[in-house]
């Protein structure tokens, strides 16, 4: 069982105070805090071994080298990749969905293929589609979410065609915490023999993940949303298809031999990572997934299992409340997505910030989904393993004093 | 009255709350001589103001003979919305668009609420949105769109678009 009293000695930001009360950070899945150990790891890379990587001959670039790809191999560990060199390190998910679209998109797709994404990605798995798809003259599709937030795959099906060439979807949405049932789209990508892209940016940090159970060609996931350093996200991909790609961007280290007319390209992983790479982060990472390793994801599941069950069930009893999302511990993970009856988010969010409790307020960089359901945004409280029952319950407190003192403002109809 | 109350009121004044209930200056004119669209991505608060002119003068003398907005904010914004189109409606584009800096003026803490003109008296209530650095944008959005809208010739009726950073 997670001790969060214990566990929260770890995060020295979590012994603040915020406007005069003690912080209550439920803003996880914008980003997470982290723990010493990441902290004193970024010190200590600075402090004993900085130096560039892959170039020098001297101690300090091999002791470099060898932190980043410590925390490489750990990553390819984590998610069960065959190959370290499957593991690229981007910036963050963002950028390695970018990469996928640039250098998988622009050499594979053609005039008239189609690619299936979902009506409730995140920006970054929506954006990058629709630019390469203006310029390839590729048609988007969409997976429609049900009302409750989920994604009706069955209907799903009647999209697929032979010109369906990739299926790119959240495991785990950041807007409602609605969890997609990812074997049965991955099945029907084979089905078709389309190319799939999971953004595991929410899931990667609650949930452990296979890469060869789920057969996905590519998966991407950020580093700060795991109490790792911001900076530092992942591209998983099969490495045959990596090989095939394009590079992303070009310059020092993704090279063999330059010419002044022609380049030819790096091996993997380094054939995607140009330029000196963000090596203290990366190296700070390998100790964020320690700590989570030293949990345990089953250990965090269930400690987030019963704050997610706590909240539903303190801010589901107000009548005020409207919650959006399946509302089920089965198909709902680690965060709760509300509106208080005709109050803004932004102001909800406000007045629930003036009792030192971070959430995030609005459209949670997914437009379109909160157009579907008809909303100018959410209030959002999401968890990670340091919170507590009382946190959740000191939440709910904020609710209802915010309903409360707009209601008898008479400021909402 | 809890300590989370008074900070909640000193922000949530009820100039404020009644500004935001206020549907005096609400809706959009057909034939405007002004129409500006301003966005707010960080949150997608949007909203349209339309205005029609005065036929005398020079464009800067011409009167905004009537101003309204529409749109979907918070309490903040729509409050502001309908403050300033109370405030500034009858007024010229020229005493308008100064009207709307001295406003910005006070929001950017540049200038003190004090040293807001009598017009514009009632604005000193967002006083309290000062403190808040991300809700600023809340309260200036209105007067940012209008100032774009105010920067297009009248006579074109071009529409403009105001997008906040």
């Amino acid at each position: 069982m997670i001790d969060p009293a214990k566990i929260r000695k770890d995060f020295p930001i979590l012994s603040r105070r915020v406007r005069g009360k003690p912080l209550v950070y439920l803003d996880n899945a914008a980003t997470t805090q982290k723990p010493r150990a990441v902290i004193e790891s970024l010190v200590s890379f600075y402090e004993r071994h900085n130096a560039n990587v892959h170039r020098g001959v001297h101690e300090l670039s091999e002791e470099a080298t060898n932190l980043v790809e410590t925390t490489r191999a750990k990553v390819a560990a984590l998610i069960g990749a065959k190959h370290s060199h499957c593991v690229i390190f981007t910036r963050n998910t963002t950028e390695s969905i970018n990469l996928v679209a640039h250098a998988w998109g622009r050499k594979f797709l053609k005039e008239g293929d189609e690619i299936l994404l979902t009506e409730l990605e995140h920006h970054s798995n929506l954006v990058p589609w629709q630019m390469i798809a203006q310029e390839k003259g590729v048609k988007l599709r969409f997976i429609p979410v049900a009302h409750d937030g989920t994604l009706d795959v069955d209907s799903a099906r009647r999209l697929l065609s032979p010109r369906t060439k990739l299926i790119a979807f959240s495991a785990l949405s950041n807007a409602l915490g609605s969890v997609s049932p990812i074997e049965k789209i991955l099945a029907m990508a084979r089905s078709i023999g389309a190319t799939t892209l999971i953004d595991a940016a929410q899931w990667a940090p609650h949930r452990p993940i296979d890469v060869r159970a789920w057969g996905c060609d590519f998966l991407a996931f950020s580093a700060h949303k795991m109490l790792g350093p911001t900076g530092i996200g992942v591209l998983y991909g099969k490495e045959e298809i990596l090989d095939a790609m394009n590079p992303f961007l070009g310059g020092g280290d993704m090279i063999r031999q330059v010419f002044l007319d022609h380049s030819t390209y790096n091996v993997l992983p380094y054939k995607f990572e140009a330029g000196t790479p963000n090596i203290a982060d990366a190296a700070a990472f390998d100790a964020a997934i320690d700590y989570l390793q030293g949990v345990g994801f089953d250990e965090i599941e269930r400690h987030e299992r019963a704050l997610l069950g706590r909240a539903l069930s303190v801010l589901g009893s107000m009548s005020e409340v409207e919650i959006y999302g399946p509302k089920d511990l089965d198909r709902q993970a680690c965060l709760v997505s509300f509106n208080i009856a005709g109050l803004h988010p932004h102001d909800a969010s406000t007045a629930i910030d003036l009792e030192g409790i971070a959430v995030r307020a609005g459209h949670h960089c997914c437009q379109p989904l909160m157009a579907k359901l008809k909303i100018p945004g959410t209030v959002r409280a999401s968890f990670y393993l340091y919170n507590t029952l009382e946190e959740v319950d000191r939440l709910a407190v904020a609710v209802s004093k915010a309903a409360r003192f707009f209601k008898k403002e008479e400021a909402i109809a | 009255m809890a300590e989370g109350d008074s900070e909640l009121q000193d922000l949530y004044r009820d100039v404020l709350l009644d500004y935001f209930k206020s549907a005096t200056h609400k809706g959009e004119i057909a034939e405007a001589d002004i129409h500006s669209h301003g966005v707010n991505p960080v949150c997608g608060d949007e909203i349209k103001i339309s205005a029609s002119l005065t036929k005398d003068g020079g464009q800067e003398s011409r009167r905004l003979a009537r101003l309204r907005y529409t749109g979907h904010g918070c309490v903040i914004s729509q409050a502001s919305s309908a403050m300033m189109a109370e405030a500034l409606e009858g007024l010229s584009v020229a005493e308008a668009r100064e009207l709307a800096g001295a406003f910005k003026s006070m929001m950017l803490r540049e200038t003190t609420p004090e040293a807001l003109p009598e017009r514009l008296g009632e604005a000193r209530a967002f006083e309290g949105v000062r403190k808040y650095p991300m809700r600023v944008k809340c309260a200036t959005l209105a007067w940012n769109t209008l100032i774009e809208g105010l920067r297009a010739p009248p006579a074109s009726a071009a529409s403009t678009e105001f997008k906040e950073k």
